[in-house]
């Protein structure tokens, strides 16, 4: 009697799974009380601005980069595609957002203090003088239609200051690769409305005095080193 | 809508864009052009001119005012009920995707049901910016204007309450009505009553 055995033997050890972490984001505090920065901007306003609105765009950009991890892991590019609007979109509104709350300071901290040093050299030769930057800055503030931001950039190749706009929450590096920003004002009406409603132009006047150009000198010394 | 939206809103917003076109029309050669046709024209098939965003802002907030009315919402009769109901299943299911529309714009932008002329049905699509249904040559029937402006004051970040109350309490059925007549004199929404005899 032929004895035949089939051995089968389930394989038990589970596939080997790569298994990746994804790095996800939280929403930065801020390095101030949110009625701090009165009267120049108004604490509901602060208040609105951080927990809201910079909030949904942490939690959407987290939403976004779990569906773009999936999407890498499946290999299903048109996916990773479609997901780009969303990840510039709410990945840019953290990025912005962040570079702002540190871009302003209570005036008792030294908010609105003139900067000095080589960024305050750098603005007198490349714009004249302060008050010429601002007014630059205040008219293409002033002048964007839509949503976005104007910003103080440090053209790194160049070895310049520029002033740019970008839409919408597009970060200024999409304006130039070697730009650095020093200082953003964010123009979406959310910034601003409650307090100024459509009066842009007194936003844009009354926030220089609140803006802290310690920061923007710093962030100029080290990426002109 | 507070009475402090709708001053600053029809009273600033609005007004600021009719004074600006009006000082482009001192020079450009669209002169003479009425506003819808100045619209497409200055879009200029996606390169827009720079009379776009004034002609089209003044448009599409005209629209807006005129899709409202006091004691609006509910629901429509008849006709517009059965096309709608026709090209969304349910009023429903409008109403869902109208306001799933609304808030999926990244940044400003409107939302629009309108009327495809080709294919001869009604749909809703959200717009960036200024841009309306008319660039691309269909015909609106409602617009909500999506920027920040026009909820900020009443709702703060609260967009899908703006939504809900404008398609609850405001939309002027009556005005839908009115468009609607006037489409068909381009569209054939039925089908042609040919007599037997």
């Amino acid at each position: 009697m032929a004895l035949r055995s089939v051995v089968s033997r389930k394989t038990l050890a589970p596939a080997l799974r790569h298994y990746r972490s994804l790095t996800t984001f939280t929403l930065p505090d801020l390095p101030y009380d949110y009625g701090a920065l009165e009267p120049a901007i108004s604490g509901e306003i602060m208040r609105l601005h951080h927990q809201k609105h910079h909030q949904t765009y942490v939690t959407n950009y987290n939403k976004a980069l779990e569906q773009l991890d999936a999407a890498v892991s499946k290999g299903d590019a048109k996916g990773v595609v479609q997901l780009q609007s969303a990840l510039k979109f709410n990945g840019g509104g953290h990025v912005n957002h962040s570079i702002f709350w540190q871009n302003l300071k209570p005036v008792s901290e030294g908010g609105g203090e003139p900067p000095h040093g080589a960024l305050g050299w750098a603005i007198d030769k490349d714009f004249g003088s302060l008050e010429a930057l601002v007014k630059k800055i205040n008219s293409e503030g002033a002048a964007l239609q839509g949503s976005g931001w104007v910003w103080l950039a440090l053209d790194k190749e160049q070895k310049i200051l520029k002033v740019e706009t970008t839409p919408n929450q597009d970060p200024l590096v999409t304006k130039g690769v070697s730009l650095v920003p020093l200082l953003g004002v964010d123009v979406w009406e959310h910034a601003y409305y409650l307090q100024y409603k459509n009066v842009r132009p007194d936003y844009l006047t009354n926030i220089w005095k609140v803006i802290n150009w310690k920061y923007a000198s710093e962030v100029y010394e080290k990426e002109s080193a | 809508m507070s009475k402090r939206t709708v001053e600053i809103h029809w009273g600033k917003h609005h007004n600021e864009h009719v004074e600006r076109l009006n000082k482009h029309l001192k020079t450009s050669a669209f002169y003479g052009h009425t506003l819808e046709e100045m619209v497409k024209a200055t879009y200029n098939n996606g390169s827009p001119l720079v009379e776009f965003n004034d002609s089209s802002s003044v448009w599409s907030h005209d629209f807006f005012w005129e899709s409202m009315q006091p004691n609006g919402g509910s629901m429509p009769k008849g006709g517009v009920l059965d096309q709608i109901k026709k090209d969304f299943g349910t009023f429903t299911n409008f109403k869902d995707e109208f306001t799933f529309a609304a808030l999926s714009i990244f940044g400003p932008g409107w939302v629009w049901l309108y009327l495809k002329k080709n294919e001869r049905k009604l749909a809703v699509a959200p717009t960036q910016n200024a841009i309306s249904p008319l660039v691309w040559g269909d015909i609106p029937i409602i617009g909500l204007d999506m920027w920040e402006h026009a909820y900020y004051l009443d709702y703060k970040d609260d967009r899908s309450a703006y939504v809900n109350n404008f398609l609850d309490h405001l939309v002027s059925w009556h005005s839908v009505m009115v468009r609607m007549m006037r489409a068909e004199a381009f569209v054939n929404l039925g089908e042609p009553k040919i007599p037997v005899a």
